[in-house]
């Protein structure tokens, strides 16, 4: 369908604009608070009106035409840049509108605090680098040629890392930028190689002309591997991930926010692009390498996120886990797709959909809940903090809400993409190849492995921070939070109780993507409103909101009844200390202590550093340093590799004018060699 | 809307939050029988609730509104898990509202809420108990969700009720993949209720407790409903071993009223000899080290994993 002024493109493309609009004033902003009291506001309105667009537009999207598109006369010169709405950037442009609406709001009160910029940008640049990423995660998403998509994707990668480095001063934060910019340009140049792959057997660098194309196994195979790798480090894929836990505590809690929530979310959405719409014709098999890497991804994440004491490293390799399970589901919709499977490739796919929407939700609030504990107490560390709830009700509570979602417990929204998950992975032993029907089901207990596991880290994450007592005497005196940070936490956290609660509505919206993708189609079922039963009724339903309901009714007529028989006095006493006499805060548990199970369980995942004390230290020190094994079994090796190698260059270069000579008739003569 | 099936659904919940305090009873003095010791009536835990709900509440300082909540939250959740399983008749108007999956999300809420409230007010038990409790958990659950997978396999739905009725036209035996699994589940439903090898109900020794160590600062009220709870989730787990290892005389919807009259005594006997079964297991084994707990619940999943490889190899 071509895109006329009514139709959603060119409002969203306008909508975005402005968002750069926005990124100019700030930079050009004459007060040095750099208008970030309106500015951010104004940004978050953008937001909320591109959700509703995108919403809209996937709501209008009709069945048989599947795109709006435009061709703007920008860019290379005689190649214009093109633009596209599909179901599939509808779904995450609603994601990217909705989810900065919550953090542009929360950022208007965290960026204005006094503490929150010692020594780094000024609010006015940080405020210009924060709207142009999320303009460029924006076009990213409306991309409809390959060139388009990588210049978008570069100013996405570029715009973060400048938000990274915001504390330029501080020599940790700048060594985790440079490995986070490292990192993205290697992604960054196999996708372009993955294009270049497919642009030159379809001779065309349009998304159109790439989806017409017929690629050979071994064009197909190469871009999708290609893909896995730069999208794969995008979304911190073991063993791409190394810059993930560095890079995302670095940055400011909103852009954490941001780049954990929705910036990874685009690696999710260029690899469905990649795999379901570029390329048809893609071995099944491929998907199982997709399926093992988020697999091991999601449990490597998990692990170490049980093992962290720094709060946004914990929240860092949570996210690790959450995108291998996003990967996960991923190849199992290509398995599932390229072996016939229609209604289990749907299952899969839309398990994909939900849970980078709810991904996105949930990991912005908990981030953005450490900004605020942050700001409140100036301590990342789990060891300095806890007893929080008391001091600062509102970030503890709403924070609670985005722990046990992420925890997958009903009836938040966690919950619901786990267990679409896990009904696709009830369609995995009808694969009909041998050993892969017996291997795929396991996936369903890894799964629930990890599901559980995140579980545990995050009543380690909430317990340590909120509950129980304060470790630190001599926090800055705690205050609760700003009332815009307040409402963008309440926004984000309603948005969880929201997909949690009405998951039919969010399912009927996102099917759409699976039509429109090819991939398979739910049966119409005549399931009421309230009721997501995604195959039919008989084999398998799920109703939040009723059963919440219940649970609400019969709580309310317990404590009725419980206070109706007998009216009993609560009177508060010194907790028991077991007849010790000597409870304080000191005798909690540490982090490190709620940690250990798992760091002993799994401790082949560590590479674990003891520092024991020997009976005659004056002052025995007990230390634990927990590494990532990827760092000395790839990265050094491969580091020191890069050292060798440039040193031999070096080497070559560094001779007297003969040698150059040398090597010019050497090369003169290779030439000639070749030529004839 | 069948009246009779919302009737069903009903007296299903008040029978689990009635009978459960006697199940626990029943399986405590079976224990006692077995271990020669003078065994307390039934009724001893009815007896223990009332004098809970009658004392006064003692909270400790510190403690937030989510340690006063979280006994309410616990309770609630085993009950409506109650009001999903079939443990007298399959047709519960209300089952179709959470799926085995959903329930097994279900308990894990209960498990996390039971954490957090334990490790509010900070004491080192608590905080202790909650973390071995949530190890004990995140193993049992991967194992748990195979003995589901496995059923569902088995009968093309998660529904428990659905799962019920398929398993009922068959004939009276076990399937040697389902017999894999109801050794799971047996393991699985040991480690969750805090009973032996992997919980000793009995101890209050701190080193080795784990569920007690993290009701150590409750009392009254508080007390009494997570007592009930944990009784309550005892009758749960047998029930929805029941429901998929035995399902044989649970109400239909094609037999009527009178049906549900034969299921009642029906689930009577099966919780007579499941209290046996278990009072018999619990004295023949020895509390395990935490530490061992792993290797336990890792061999629970391996059973229902051979479960469900017995199918896919076999179709049985």
């Amino acid at each position: 369908m071509p895109a006329t002024l009514g139709s959603p493109l060119p409002t969203i493309g306008v909508l975005l604009c402005a968002w750069l609009l926005i990124a100019l004033l700030s930079a050009l902003w004459p007060s040095p608070d750099g208008g970030t009291r309106l500015l951010f506001p104004l940004g978050a309105l953008i937001g909320c009106g591109l959700a509703v667009t995108a919403i809209h537009a996937l709501t209008v999207l009709p069945q048989g035409a599947l795109e709006w598109r435009l061709a703007l006369p920008l860019g290379l010169p005689n190649r214009p840049t093109h633009l596209a709405l599909d179901a599939l950037s509808a779904v995450y442009l609603a994601v990217l509108g909705c989810v900065s609406a919550g953090v542009s709001l929360y950022g208007a009160g965290y960026f204005r605090a006094p503490q929150a910029l010692p020594q780094g940008s000024p609010p006015g640049l940080l405020c210009c680098q924060y709207h142009l990423f999320l303009a460029s995660m924006g076009f990213v998403l409306l991309a409809a040629d390959a060139y388009a998509f990588l210049v978008s994707w570069e100013v996405m990668a570029l715009s973060s890392y400048f938000l990274v480095v915001t504390d330029h001063r501080v020599e940790a934060i700048l060594e985790a930028g440079y490995l986070y910019l490292l990192m993205a340009h290697v992604g960054a140049l196999a996708l372009l190689l993955a294009f270049g792959v497919l642009g030159a057997a379809a001779g065309g660098y349009t998304f159109e002309a790439l989806r017409g194309a017929h690629f050979s196994p071994a064009v197909a195979g190469a871009a999708f591997a290609l893909g896995l790798i730069g999208f794969g480090g995008k979304a911190g894929l073991v063993p791409l991930h190394v810059w993930l836990p560095e890079a995302h505590p670095a940055a400011p809690s909103p852009v954490s926010a941001l780049m954990s929530g929705v910036m990874l979310k685009m690696a999710v959405y260029g690899m469905l692009r990649l795999c379901f719409d570029l390329m048809t014709d893609l071995a099944w098999w491929w998907g199982l390498i997709a399926v093992a890497l988020g697999l091991f991804s999601a449990l490597y994440g998990i692990v170490f996120a049980a093992a962290q004491t720094d709060m946004k490293r914990l929240l860092a390799y949570s996210s690790i886990e959450n995108l291998g399970i996003l990967f996960a589901a991923l190849g199992l919709a290509l398995v599932f797709h390229g072996a016939g499977m229609p209604l289990a490739a749907a299952l899969a796919l839309l398990a994909v959909l939900y849970h980078s929407v709810n991904h996105a939700f949930m990991k912005s609030l908990l981030f953005l809940g450490t900004g605020s504990v942050l700001h409140a107490t100036g301590q990342r560390n789990l060891g300095r903090l806890g007893g929080l709830i008391h001091r600062m009700p509102w970030v503890a509570w709403l924070t609670l809400v985005g722990a046990l979602a992420i925890a997958g417990l009903p009836p938040l929204n966690g919950f619901v993409s786990e267990w679409l998950l896990l009904q696709a992975f009830l369609y995995s032993h009808e694969v009909p190849q041998p050993f892969v029907n017996m291997a795929l089901p396991l996936g369903a207990g890894l799964v629930a492995l990890v599901a559980a596991l995140s579980g545990y880290v995050m009543v380690k994450f909430f317990g340590v921070v909120f509950l129980g007592r304060s470790r630190e005497a001599g926090h800055l005196p705690v205050r609760d939070v700003d009332p815009e940070e307040r409402i963008g936490l309440a926004w984000l956290a309603t948005a969880c109780v929201c997909l949690g609660l009405l998951p039919a509505q969010v399912v009927g919206l996102l099917q759409r993507v699976a039509v429109q993708l090819r991939v398979g189609v739910l049966p119409d079922n005549s399931a009421p409103w309230w009721m997501l039963a995604p195959v039919s009724g008989r084999q398998a339903s799920y109703a939040p909101l009723v059963f919440l309901a219940a649970f609400v009714v019969f709580v309310l007529l317990t404590i009725g009844v419980v206070r109706l028989i007998h009216r009993s006095r609560a009177s508060r006493v010194e907790p028991w200390d077991g007849g010790f006499g000597s409870l304080d805060k000191r005798t909690q548990d540490t982090a490190e202590g709620f940690g250990q199970p798992i760091r002993q369980l799994f401790e082949p995942f560590f590479a674990m550093r003891r520092q024991l004390p020997s009976p005659f230290d004056a002052a025995p020190q007990y230390r634990v340093t927990i590494g990532d094994r990827f760092w000395e079994l790839l990265y050094l090796p491969l580091a020191a590799l890069m050292q060798r190698a440039s040193g031999v260059i070096v080497g070559l270069q560094g001779t007297r004018l003969s040698g150059h000579l040398l090597y010019g008739f050497m090369t003169l003569i290779l030439l000639l060699g070749l030529v004839l | 809307m069948n009246p009779l099936e919302w009737f069903t659904q009903i007296l299903a919940v008040i029978a689990a939050l009635a009978a459960a305090p006697l199940f626990l009873g029943w399986v405590n003095q079976c224990r006692a029988w077995l271990q020669n010791r003078s065994a307390p009536s039934v009724l001893q835990i009815y007896r223990g609730l009332r004098k809970l709900f009658n004392k006064d509440l003692v909270v400790a300082q510190g403690a937030s509104p989510l340690f006063g909540a979280a006994p309410y939250v616990v309770f609630g959740t085993m009950a409506v898990a109650a009001a999903i399983i079939p443990s007298m008749s399959t047709r519960l108007p209300f089952a179709a509202t959470a799926d085995a999956i959903a329930l097994v999300g279900l308990f894990a809420t209960s498990r996390v809420f039971l954490s957090l409230a334990a490790m509010d007010i900070g004491t080192p038990f608590g905080t202790m108990g909650a973390r071995r409790d949530m190890m004990v958990g995140f193993l049992a659950e991967p194992a748990l969700l195979m003995v589901i997978f496995v059923a569902s396999l088995l009968s093309a739905t998660t529904a428990l009720p659905q799962i019920s009725e398929r398993l009922m036209t068959q004939s009276l035996t076990l399937s040697p993949s389902l017999a894999f699994t109801a050794v799971a589940f047996t393991m699985v439903l040991l480690a969750e209720n805090a009973r032996l090898p992997i919980d000793n109900p009995a101890s209050h020794l701190e080193l080795t407790m784990i569920h007690e160590a993290m009701l150590l600062e409750y009392s009254g009220r508080h007390l009494a409903l997570m007592e009930w709870a944990s009784a309550l989730k005892l009758f749960n787990y047998a029930c929805v071993g029941f429901s998929l290892f035995l399902p044989w005389g649970t109400a239909t919807g094609e037999a009527g009223p009178l049906a549900l009259l034969t299921a009642i005594p029906v689930l009577a006997v099966k919780l007579l000899f499941a209290g046996i079964a278990l009072a018999a297991i619990e004295t023949v084994s020895a509390k395990l080290r935490v530490f061992r707990a792993p290797e336990f619940l890792a061999t629970a999943f391996l059973f229902a994993v051979l479960g469900l490889l017995v199918h896919i190899l076999l179709g049985g």
